[in-house]
């Protein structure tokens, strides 16, 4: 053990020698001065482990030398005891309250001297480690936040391509940890439905940030490309359930709105509670979880099954993580369900209901700690035109893009029969920015293209029977019919594209196993069509609305061939 | 001690209880509980009459318990839940996993 160093001041030499001689035969390192100025300056020479100071000294007394010597140590402990004869406890008591830590009496004790130096010296040691541990703390205190600062600077660029800023949609995110295990993403479909996902990752920090990036990734994609909530939630819940450890999962709720059938499809599992707001008869509706967390089953046992409802303008969804009926106040109760309900009803018309809800919580909590993220979204169905798509808004990947390419795919009839080629095809074209920005006509051209081919050219079914309400329903029944008698039927699409990163074409071609059609009369019939379009809902988004939007359309052979030309950027023709 | 375990007579059953908040302060005991049983049980029952509050980190945990009885397999029943509890459990649909009495 290495020897305690131990600065000793006193003005009288005999007792000081004594002292210094017990200390040194005890085996610890002895410095001497001769009042409270020379102890100082000694102090600052040596940085002795303790302090010994007589309280009565010339130039400079021990009291005011411990108080300079305290100041000096500043965050580390030096142990200061005075030396004294005193015996009046109020005199006594001085020596600690300036700053003394203990008194030895005169004449000393050589035992109660090497006890009272080993303890402080003890006391010094513990005190030096707890700082290292505390300077260690506060480093990876500091790296960890560093970390999460970059895991949420990469999500923020995953995550905020979003939509969130469209006018239907108020909400609320409070973040607990740097990074939110809450997680809100909104984004729109080519064909102008809204895709929208409120999740409540386990935990906080980096351990959500793992989870909530390939979330975030497989929403965007996958909304861009025009997949519906069903397949995308299917998909998160499957690389939840590979990624995430054991134990760890998302709560959601997805919700796919569309604004044109004014419909709303929703997958909640393991959310509270959430309403849909009816404006017509200020009715509020449960939305409960059906199924489990996300991450928790694999893909053969996860279920999603979706809840399905109608909506008029003005009604709303409302959503939440459970960190709002966890909220606490004060008095550490919880906000609850009932609190959230009464906020809700208090609201003096729908338009308050979210600013009620706010303003009802934050007065609530008082500034109380949080426990848990509070998110809490609103979401209004409007009428489409209210809703037009920002370009920006449908969900981006990068720069120039393939400029120069050619695409053939060809469909056989298992093909057909179980599956849509739409969202691959979408896919490929949504690579090209200047097409993206188009992507909701171009969705309605291949839409329409394809089921021509389909419908009319491979299944044989007579577009005129879509004229009444009887033969809709007809035609329907007939289409699945046919499908499932499909044999060696096929469908190619070939599609090319030339571009120079400014301006670009894209030719799309549909070829067909069926007999073609005389489509001179068809055009002329469609265009009647469309005059007509008011009176027969049924069908006359035909021809020639694709054909408004394409710069030319043209049939070949004898009628089961149609090539599209489109031009971008599009330029609307009146 | 806030995590307590009662095994069966023939040792096939491994019943842990749970007192107070059933939240991540508890991982290490929880763990223990199931994890120091060997071999290990067939069955297991967790009796939460004397738990109070359950959050999302105590559902990990279950799951985790779950895996370890064997996934899909495992026969795990809850039972003695109070009001709290069971609705934080039915909120998250938990009752497709385990048997809630």
């Amino acid at each position: 053990m290495l020897p305690i160093r131990i600065l000793i001041a006193d003005d009288n030499l005999v007792d000081r020698k004594i002292l210094g001689r017990i200390l040194q035969k005890q085996g610890h390192e002895v410095l001497d001065a001769e009042n409270g100025a020379d102890a100082v300056a000694l102090f600052k020479q040596e940085s002795p482990d303790i302090v010994l100071l007589d309280v009565m000294m010339p130039v400079m007394d021990g009291k005011e030398a411990a108080r300079q010597i305290k100041q000096l140590a500043g965050e580390d402990m030096v142990p200061v005891i005075f030396l004294t004869s005193m015996t009046d406890a109020y005199g006594l008591a001085d020596c600690l309250e300036s700053g003394g830590d203990d008194f030895l009496n005169k004449p000393y004790n050589p035992v109660v001297l090497q006890a009272k130096v080993r303890s402080f010296y003890r006391m010094r040691e513990m005190h030096q480690t707890l700082q290292q541990q505390r300077d260690t703390i506060v480093c990876h205190n500091e790296h960890l936040i560093q970390e999460q600062e970059a895991a949420k600077a990469v999500f923020d660029n995953v995550a905020h391509l979003g939509c969130l800023s469209a006018p239907n949609i108020r909400y609320l995110i409070s973040p607990l940890a740097v990074f939110n295990g809450d997680v809100l993403l909104a984004a729109r479909q080519p064909n102008g439905s809204m895709n929208l996902l409120l999740g409540d990752f386990t935990g906080h920090g980096l351990p959500a940030a793992i989870g909530a990036l390939p979330l975030a990734e497989i929403f965007y994609g996958m909304t861009a490309k025009g997949f519906g909530i069903r397949d995308i939630i299917r998909e998160v819940n499957r690389k939840m359930n590979s990624i995430l450890p054991v134990g760890f999962f998302c709560c959601a709720v997805m919700v796919e709105m569309n604004f044109e059938r004014k419909s709303t499809s929703i997958w909640m599992g393991g959310i509270p509670d959430c309403y849909l707001y009816r404006v017509a008869d200020a009715s509020l509706h449960t939305l409960r979880s059906q199924h489990l967390p996300l991450g928790v089953f694999g893909d053969s046992r996860f279920v999603d099954s979706l809840q399905e409802y109608t909506m008029e303008p003005g009604d709303r969804l409302l959503l939440w993580s459970d960190g709002i009926l966890e909220a606490r106040n004060p008095a550490g109760d919880m906000f609850g369900q009932q609190r959230l309900e009464d906020a809700i009803n208090s609201a003096a018309a729908a338009e308050m209901i979210f600013p009620t809800i706010k303003s009802t919580l934050a007065e609530f909590q008082n500034n109380s700690e949080r426990d848990d993220d509070i998110t809490l979204l609103e979401i209004q169905m409007v009428l489409p035109d209210d809703i037009a798509v920002d370009p920006k808004a449908v969900a981006t990947t990068s720069d120039v893009g393939p400029m120069d390419w050619s695409f053939s795919y060809e469909l056989g009839p298992v093909s057909l029969r179980n599956f849509n080629p739409l969202p691959l095809v979408m896919h490929l074209m949504m690579e090209v920015p200047g097409l993206r920005m188009m992507s909701g006509q171009l969705y309605t051209v291949m839409g329409e293209l394809f089921a021509n081919a389909l419908e009319h050219g491979v299944l044989k079914l007579d577009s005129t029977m879509k004229r009444s309400p009887e033969g809709f329903m007809k035609y329907y029944q007939q289409r699945q019919e046919h499908l499932e008698q499909l044999e060696d039927e096929w469908i190619r699409i070939d599609m090319e594209h030339q571009g120079d990163g400014v301006t670009g074409q894209l030719r799309v071609r549909f070829v067909d196993s069926g007999d073609g059609f005389d489509y001179q009369s068809l055009q002329r019939e469609e265009d009647s069509d469309l005059l007509e379009v008011t009176k027969h809902q049924y069908s006359g988004r035909g021809i020639s609305l694709v054909s408004q939007i394409c710069k030319s359309i043209t049939y070949y052979g004898k009628g089961n061939e149609v090539e599209a030309i489109i031009h971008w950027p599009h330029q609307e023709e009146e | 001690m806030t995590v307590e375990t009662l095994v069966s007579a023939d040792g096939k059953e491994l019943t842990i209880k749970v007192f107070g908040r059933f939240d991540f302060s508890v991982h290490q005991a929880f763990r223990d509980a199931y994890d120091a049983h060997q071999p290990a049980a067939l069955r297991y029952v967790l009796d939460l009459a004397g738990t109070s509050y359950l959050d999302s980190s105590a559902l990990g945990m279950l799951l985790l318990l779950r895996d370890h009885a064997g996934g899909d397999a495992a026969d795990i029943s809850i039972v003695n839940c109070n009001q709290d509890v069971k609705k934080i459990l039915t909120i998250s649909n938990f009752e497709q996993l385990f048997t809630i009495r």
